[in-house]
């Protein structure tokens, strides 16, 4: 039988409960659902959506590309420095996004300590969508490095070592064993990953500007559109809100238990 | 493993930044003898008032020094400024935000919340110009430069006063320029030419002349030019609404328009 818990805990974590669910319950409350249909595919709208949806694949798809690397980089080799790099790699996540945004102008701008070089290479960074694609990258790929990392360093190494007397190289293992053994985190923190780059805002704002088609993401057009539209803003908040839900339920709190990947 | 923070150690200091606002509000109430405050803000019964003023963002620096004119001619009085774009500040005026005064950098904005406020006042105007780099990296010399696709072009979003008057300004040249960036406010238009991100952006005259030497302004001949109104009023849901009055007032008054024409702005 499960013991009750007792009040002096259940009270606030009810109140902890209720104080997380309520702007949830005021969107969905007072989304304007009559029109919501029309809301959503008016032209603006779905430019943003489908910019969203080009920026947030991007990112995610470098973030893999970076992010996998650099989690078994952390998890499976002992390097100088190792612990300074993996804060480096969690920083984005504490750090503020305008923050990150301002960072990434004097790296990256045009005034940069790479703008110089990026330039003559003929890339401009601030005001494109790769701009937007590079902010979020920079904000979300600490949730795929971390969430993977996690389930690398939980494994046990022999599954590993076993491919390695059978005369498989590092990069065949990493393909043929690591990986799917891991595949539940790794899709795990790549859903994380997504859905951060997803709602990225303040670093997009900062960084890659805002203009309708190249970098105005949903979540800027959000944030217009309650200047001018605020059941607009609320219906395209809804959008995001499912998106939200949406990833969360298919994790099924996987996340939470990184390393509890099973092989097979 | 590495090396742990004892716990007591880790406790007390996350509860440091959760007892230094509550300290600073705990001294800001023994100030204030009367006790017995009353809603929100700082304002408690007696002698001490906060003032909150709902401004656009292109007041930012003349506002902040007429706020403490003000304060220093009023004892007692706090007057305490949100800035953000006209249109922001209009959104937040409907949705309810607690304040006592707004100023827009249009009147259009103000007529939009016009069952929110009292009678609107202007107290100031101003125009637009061309801000560039100071090396005017892209050779900016008139509105037509701006229709070339390769420059770097900030304009504010067409939802807040700036923007809309910078489209006009360029309609009206038959210039069609594409920006590169619609900023939230002027202010964050100014700040990406300040980076040197911006090749050129339109930015109201006061703007440049607050940045100084960080950027060039490249004038906008007045027969092109548009000038913007901006308009004072209280609020409806002032809770001091006669300290709110005094201050519209004292803002078309001699001191406060004498600091409005040495920033740039030009009288109502």
């Amino acid at each position: 039988m499960r013991r009750r818990p007792p009040l002096t805990l259940a009270v606030p974590a009810l109140f902890g409960v209720a104080f997380l669910l309520t702007p949830l319950l005021g969107i969905v409350a007072d989304a304007p659902w009559s029109g919501l249909g029309e809301r959503l595919t008016d032209p603006a709208v779905t430019e943003a959506l489908r910019l969203s949806l080009l920026v947030s694949g991007w990112a995610l798809v470098i973030s893999l590309a970076f992010g996998v690397p650099l989690a078994w980089l952390l998890a499976r080799t002992d390097f100088r420095g190792k612990t300074l790099v993996r804060s480096l790699v969690l920083l984005p996540m504490v750090l503020p996004p305008t923050v990150a945004g301002v960072a990434l102008l004097q790296g990256l701008g045009r005034r940069g300590l790479l703008g110089g070089p990026l330039e003559s290479l003929g890339v401009r960074l601030p005001f494109s969508t790769a701009g937007a694609v590079v902010a979020a990258v920079f904000v979300s790929m600490p949730f795929l490095v971390i969430s993977l990392e996690g389930a690398l360093s939980g494994l046990e190494p022999h599954y590993e070592e076993a491919a390695a007397t059978m005369g498989a190289g590092p990069l065949t293992t990493l393909r043929l064993v690591t990986l799917p053994m891991v595949g539940p985190a790794l899709a795990a923190g790549a859903a994380l990953c997504w859905a951060r780059a997803l709602g990225e805002f303040g670093a997009t704002i900062t960084f890659a500007g805002n203009l309708p088609g190249a970098t105005q993401t949903l979540p800027l057009k959000v944030y217009l559109l309650l200047q001018d539209d605020p059941a607009g803003a609320t219906a395209v908040s809804l959008v995001l809100l499912a998106v939200a839900a949406a990833v969360l339920i298919a994790l099924r709190g996987r996340w939470l238990a990184p390393g509890g990947a099973s092989p097979g | 493993m590495s090396t742990r923070i004892p716990r007591r150690l880790a406790a007390a200091l996350l509860l440091v930044p959760l007892a230094l606002p509550l300290a600073a509000c705990g001294s800001d109430e023994s100030d204030d003898e009367g006790g017995g405050g009353g809603g929100g803000g700082g304002g408690g019964g007696g002698g001490d008032t906060t003032l909150t003023v709902l401004a656009a963002a292109s007041l930012t620096d003349v506002f902040e020094e007429a706020g403490e004119l003000y304060e220093e001619a009023n004892p007692g009085v706090t007057v305490r400024f949100s800035f953000a774009g006209s249109q922001e500040l209009a959104a937040q005026v409907t949705q309810g935000v607690p304040a006592d005064v707004l100023v827009t950098a249009d009147t259009e904005t103000m007529a939009g919340v016009e069952g929110e406020t009292g009678e609107p006042t202007v107290i100031a105007r101003n125009e637009l110009t061309i801000v560039t780099p100071p090396d005017n990296p892209a050779g900016i010399d008139a509105l037509d430069d701006l229709a070339d696709p390769a420059i770097n072009l900030v304009l504010a979003a067409p939802e807040v006063p700036a923007g809309r008057y910078g489209r006009e300004i360029l309609d009206r040249a038959g210039v069609e320029a594409r920006p590169d960036s619609e900023e939230p406010n002027v202010r964050s238009v100014l700040g990406k030419v300040r980076l040197g991100e911006a090749d050129a952006g339109l930015v109201y005259v006061t703007d440049a002349a607050s940045a100084g030497d960080d950027v060039l302004s490249v004038p906008i001949p007045e027969e092109q030019n548009t000038l913007a109104e901006y308009p004072a009023a209280t609020l409806d849901g002032a809770e001091r609404p006669d300290e709110a009055a005094a201050f519209v007032e004292w803002l078309s008054g001699d001191e406060a328009q004498g600091l409005l024409d040495d920033a740039g702005f030009l009288a109502p």
